[in-house]
C-alpha cells in the first residue's frame, strides 16, 4: 500500500501494540503508530530474532564492536550489549574504534565512543592508522589532495578493524550496516556490473574464510529506525551532504512504499547466481601477510605509493606498480567527475 | 556507511570504480570539424556521420551504417535464439512507440526479403513465415476523447497497410475483451477489478499482465505461433531496477531473456540489445511515424525507476547496457528458450544450432509453479504451503499461491473483500492457476505415489 499523502487527523491515537499509551511515532518500517517503549521493545525483538535465526553467535565468543562513533555503532553498541544481558548470549563484547587521525572529526568521534565504552560498560580500543601504516589521514590528504583520499581510508579503515580484531583476538566483528546500506550495495552492484559482489553483498556473514569473521546485525534495520543517542558529523573532507543516485533513489522509494528496502535486500538474497561465478582466489600479500588476491595487498600497494611520493599508485584500473604515466593519462582523458556528487562505497 | 565525500574519485566510490565497466564514452557534444579521421562514419569510413550512438563521440554513424547496425542486432538475435522459422506466424504487439514501431519495420523487412527469396527460388521448399499485428486498444482504462482514439487507429492501418507487400493482418482489439470469453461487456468488469487494486503500482503491473494475457488470446486463436514485443535495453534496464525493488529478485532472470515460453504462444524480444536512443534515432532518421498515445505517465515505483534510469543514462550513456548485462548473467529459467523445433520444414542447420545454443532444461523435476497473477516463477520454499492446500479447490489456493509481490500490491488487503476480487479476475488467470499447479503436483504425485495410502485403505 503505497504511503497516504493526506496529513494524519490529530487527536489522541493509541499505540497499535499495548494499546495503552499514547502512540507517539509513526514506525518507519510498517508506518505502524506505536508508543516509545514499544517502538523500543519491537526493535530491539527484532533484531534479537535476526541474531537468532541467522545464528550470529555463539556463546562465550568474543565479539568486536566496529565503532566509528556514528549513530548507528552507537545504537549497535548498545542493543548488543542489552541483548546479550537480557537474553544471556554470553558474550565478552568490546569497542573497537578506527583512529584515521582527522582532527576536529575523529576527535568528536572518538569522545562518543569512549562515552559508550563508560555508558555500556564494554571495554574500548583503539587502533590508529599512525601507528598501522605511519601516516595518518590529515598528513595523507596533505599528500595527494581531495580527490582519492577515500580510497585510502576505505582500504585503511578495514585493514585496521582486522589487526585491530586480531589484536584484541576476537572471534568476530560487528558492524553497523543496516538495511538502506545493503538496499544501496544491491543497487550499486547491479549498476556497476559486479556479479561477483552481487552474490555476496547481502550475505548476513561476510568473511568467514578470511581473517576475522564480520556479522550485520542490522541489515534488516532501516536507518530511519536506528535513533538514540547518537552523533552525527559529516566527515571534514566532504563538506556536502549530498547523497549519490542510489541513495537519493532509496530515500524517494522509502517514501513511495517503505517495504522497498527490504524487498531490495530480498531479491538480492535471491539473484540466480551461478555458483561457478568466478571469484577472486584468496592468497596472501608478500609485504605483510594479509589476505589478498593480488601479489601485494591494496594497503601496501597504497602505502607504496605514499612513501614513494607516488599518490596515485594503487588508484584507478591498473594497479601494476611500473604503470604510473600510463594511468595517470588514462585518469585524465575520461570525462571530468560531476561536482557535488557523493560516491557509495563498496568496500566492506 | 556511504563514503560522504563530494570531491573523492576513488576506485571504491561508485563513481570511479569501472572493475567491470565499459570505459565510459565521452560525451560531450560534437564539435564542428574536430579531427579530419572523426568526419567520417566509423563503419564504412565513407559517408559522413549524421548521427550518434549511445558511444557518443566513438560511434558516428552515416545512415545507412547505422539502420544496418540495429538491424544487425535485431537478426543476430533472431537467428541465434531461433526466434522465427519458416513455419511460424509471428505476431508484432504495436503499441504505436518508437521501440515497437521499429521492430514492426525489421520484421517487415525480414519477411519481405523472405518472399523475395521464396520467389526467386524454383524450389519453393521454404514457406516465409506469416506476420500479424495486434494493438490493444486501453481508451477504456483512461479519459481520451473517442476522437483521438480513432485518429491513432487510423494512423496504425494506415501504417500496417503500406507495410505490403506481403501484407500483414491487424487486429485491433479493446482491453476489456480480455473478459470476452465469460461472455460480458468487459468495460464494466475491468473498471471493477483496477478499482479494487488500491496500490498504484499495483494496478500498473495488473494492466500490463492483462495486456499480455490479451495478446496470448488474438495470437492462440489466429492460429499464431509466436508474440514479437518490441521491448528495448532500455526498458529491460529500468524492469530489473523494478522488479528488484519489489522483491522480484528470483524471478527476475526468467522476464528478460530473449525468449519467454512460459506462455502457449513463446514470447520473443528480438530488439532486447537496442538501447531506445538508438531506436528514436532511426525512426527520425527514416522516417518511421510513430502514433503517440500518451497513456499518461508511470507513477508510483515504475514511474520512479523511469526517472532514477534516465539520470543514471545521462550521466553514463552505456549503464542501461551494463545493467541488462549484469541482470543477463543470472540465471535464466528452462522456459527461456524457444521449444523445440520437431517440424522437418525447418532447415535441419536451425535446428542444429538451436539445439546447441539455447539452455537445455535441467534434468531434474520441473517444480516451478507460478504466481496466477503475473506469473513469475516461485521459489521452491513455496512448495510446502501449497502442497498442503492441494486438492482443496477453494480460492485460498490462490491466494496462498500468488507471490509476494502481487500479494503486497494487488490482492486485497482485507480478507473480507477476496472472494470479490476473485470474481473479477480474468477466467484466465483463475484456469491459469489451477492447471499450472496440478501440472506440478501430477508429475510430483507420480514420484511419490507409492508411499500414499487411499483413503479407502485400511490400516494394518
Amino acid at each position: 500500500m503505497e504511503a497516504d499523502s493526506k496529513p494524519k487527523k490529530s487527536g489522541a491515537r493509541l499505540c497499535c501494540v499495548c494499546t495503552q499509551n499514547r502512540a507517539a511515532l509513526k514506525r518507519p518500517k510498517t508506518l505502524e503508530q506505536i508508543c516509545r517503549e514499544c517502538f523500543y521493545a519491537v526493535f530491539e525483538e527484532e533484531i534479537h530474532q535476526v541474531i537468532l535465526e541467522n545464528q550470529l553467535f555463539k556463546p562465550g565468543e568474543r565479539i568486536a564492536i566496529g565503532a566509528s562513533g556514528g549513530k548507528d555503532s552507537t545504537v549497535l553498541a548498545y542493543v548488543l550489549s542489552e541483548l546479550n544481558r537480557r537474553h544471556n548470549y554470553g558474550l565478552d563484547l568490546f569497542l573497537l574504534s578506527v583512529d584515521e587521525g582527522i582532527t576536529g572529526y575523529r576527535d568528536d568521534s572518538l569522545e562518543t565512543v569512549k562515552r559508550n565504552e563508560l555508558q555500556y560498560g564494554l571495554p574500548l580500543k583503539i587502533v590508529s592508522y599512525k601507528d598501522l601504516y605511519g601516516w595518518t589521514m590529515d598528513e595523507i590528504v596533505k599528500m595527494i589532495g581531495l580527490k582519492n583520499n577515500c580510497t585510502f581510508c576505505g582500504v585503511f579503515r578495514r585493514q585496521a578493524l582486522d589487526r585491530g580484531a586480531a589484536l584484541l583476538k576476537v572471534d568476530k566483528v560487528a558492524t553497523g550496516h543496516n538495511a538502506d546500506d545493503i538496499a544501496e550495495t544491491v543497487l550499486l552492484n547491479i549498476l556497476r556490473g559486479d556479479i561477483a559482489r552481487l552474490s555476496r553483498c547481502t550475505s548476513i556473514i561476510t568473511g568467514e574464510d578470511g581473517p576475522i569473521p564480520r556479522c550485520k546485525p542490522f541489515k534488516y534495520t532501516y536507518e530511519k529506525e536506528i535513533k538514540l543517542d547518537y552523533f552525527s558529523t559529516e566527515c571534514i573532507y566532504s563538506p556536502n551532504a549530498y547523497r549519490g543516485f542510489a541513495r537519493e533513489f532509496i530515500k524517494d522509494l522509502e517514501r513511495i512504499r517503505p517495504r522497498a528496502i527490504l524487498d531490495i535486500i530480498k531479491s538480492g538474497e535471491d539473484f540466480r547466481i551461478s555458483t561457478t561465478t568466478k571469484m577472486p582466489e584468496q592468497g596472501t600479500c608478500e609485504r605483510c601477510g594479509y589476505i589478498s588476491s593480488q601479489k601485494w595487498c591494496k594497503a601496501c600497494v597504497l602505502l607504496e605509493g605514499l612513501n614513494r611520493g607516488l599518490p596515485k599508485l594503487g588508484i584507478g584500473r591498473t594497479q601494476g606498480l611500473n604503470s604510473d604515466g600510463k594511468k595517470d593519462r588514462k585518469r585524465d582523458s575520461r570525462t571530468p567527475s560531476i561536482e557535488s556528487k557523493q560516491c557509495g562505497s563498496l568496500e566492506f | 556507511m556511504a563514503c560522504n565525500s563530494s570531491t573523492c574519485n576513488s576506485s571504491g566510490c561508485y563513481k570511479g570504480y569501472e572493475e567491470e565497466e565499459q570505459p565510459k564514452p565521452n560525451t560531450k557534444a560534437a564539435v564542428n570539424g574536430g579531427n579530419s579521421c572523426q568526419n567520417l562514419c566509423v563503419k564504412c569510413k565513407v559517408n559522413e556521420p549524421v548521427c550518434c550512438g549511445i558511444g557518443g563521440e566513438n560511434s558516428r554513424f552515416c545512415k545507412d551504417c547505422f539502420k544496418n547496425n540495429l538491424y544487425g542486432k535485431f537478426k543476430q538475435a533472431v537467428t541465434y535464439n531461433a526466434m522465427i522459422t519458416p513455419p511460424d506466424k509471428v505476431l508484432v504487439a504495436f503499441s504505436g512507440g518508437t521501440s515497437s514501431r521499429v521492430v514492426l519495420q525489421f520484421v517487415h523487412e525480414m519477411q519481405y526479403k523472405a518472399q523475395k527469396n521464396y520467389d526467386a527460388n524454383k524450389d519453393k521448399s521454404l514457406p516465409v513465415f506469416g506476420v500479424g499485428v495486434a494493438f490493444i486498444d486501453e481508451s477504456s482504462t483512461h479519459s481520451f476523447t473517442s476522437l483521438h482514439i480513432e485518429k491513432a487507429i487510423e494512423d496504425i492501418r494506415l501504417i500496417v497497410s503500406n507495410l505490403a507487400p506481403p501484407s500483414k493482418e491487424l487486429f485491433v482489439v479493446p482491453i476489456e475483451s480480455i473478459f470476452s470469453s465469460d461472455g460480458i461487456d468487459g468495460k464494466e468488469r475491468l473498471k471493477e477489478l483496477l478499482d479494487a487494486v488500491s496500490d498504484v503500482t499495483g494496478k500498473e503491473d495488473l494492466l500490463i499482465r492483462l495486456r499480455i494475457l490479451l495478446l496470448q488470446k488474438i495470437a492462440s486463436e489466429n492460429g499464431y505461433t509466436r508474440i514479437v514485443l518490441g521491448t528495448c535495453t532500455s526498458r529491460i534496464a529500468c524492469h530489473v531496477i523494478s522488479a528488484t525493488v519489489k522483491g522480484q529478485g528470483y524471478s527476475l532472470s526468467a522476464d528478460i531473456q530473449y525468449v519467454d515460453s512460459r506462455w502457449e504462444i513463446p514470447v520473443v524480444l528480438p530488439l532486447r540489445d537496442c538501447p531506445a536512443q538508438e531506436l528514436n534515432t532511426l525512426c527520425s532518421l527514416d522516417g518511421l511515424k510513430i502514433v503517440e498515445l500518451l497513456n499518461g505517465p508511470c507513477s508510483g515505483i515504475n514511474g520512479l525507476v523511469s526517472s532514477f534510469v534516465k539520470v543514471l543514462q545521462e550521466e553514463n550513456p552505456s549503464r542501461e547496457c551494463t545493467i541488462v548485462r549484469t541482470a543477463g548473467k543470472l540465471t535464466p529459467f528452462h522456459f527461456n528458450r524457444v521449444p523445440e523445433i520437431h517440424d522437418s520444414n525447418v532447415p535441419s542447420a536451425t535446428r542444429r544450432h538451436q539445439k546447441r545454443y539455447t539452455l537445455k532444461p535441467n534434468g531434474s523435476l520441473s517444480s516451478d509453479s507460478f504466481c496466477p497473477i503475473c506469473s513469475s516463477p516461485l521459489k521452491k520454499s513455496n512448495f510446502p504451503s501449497s502442497l498442503r492446500s492441494h486438492g482443496n479447490q477453494q480460492n485460498p489456493d490462490l491466494i496462498a499461491s500468488a507471490c509476494s509481490s502481487c500479494q503486497f500490491q494487488i490482492l486485497p488487503k482485507d480478507p473480507s473483500l477476496m472472494e470479490e476480487f476473485l470474481s473479477v479476475l480474468p477466467q484466465q488467470m483463475i484456469t491459469k492457476a489451477k492447471h499450472g499447479d496440478q501440472g506440478d503436483f501430477s508429475l510430483l504425485r507420480e514420484q511419490i505415489q507409492e508411499f500414499l495410502l487411499s483413503d479407502g485403505e485400511n490400516e494394518i
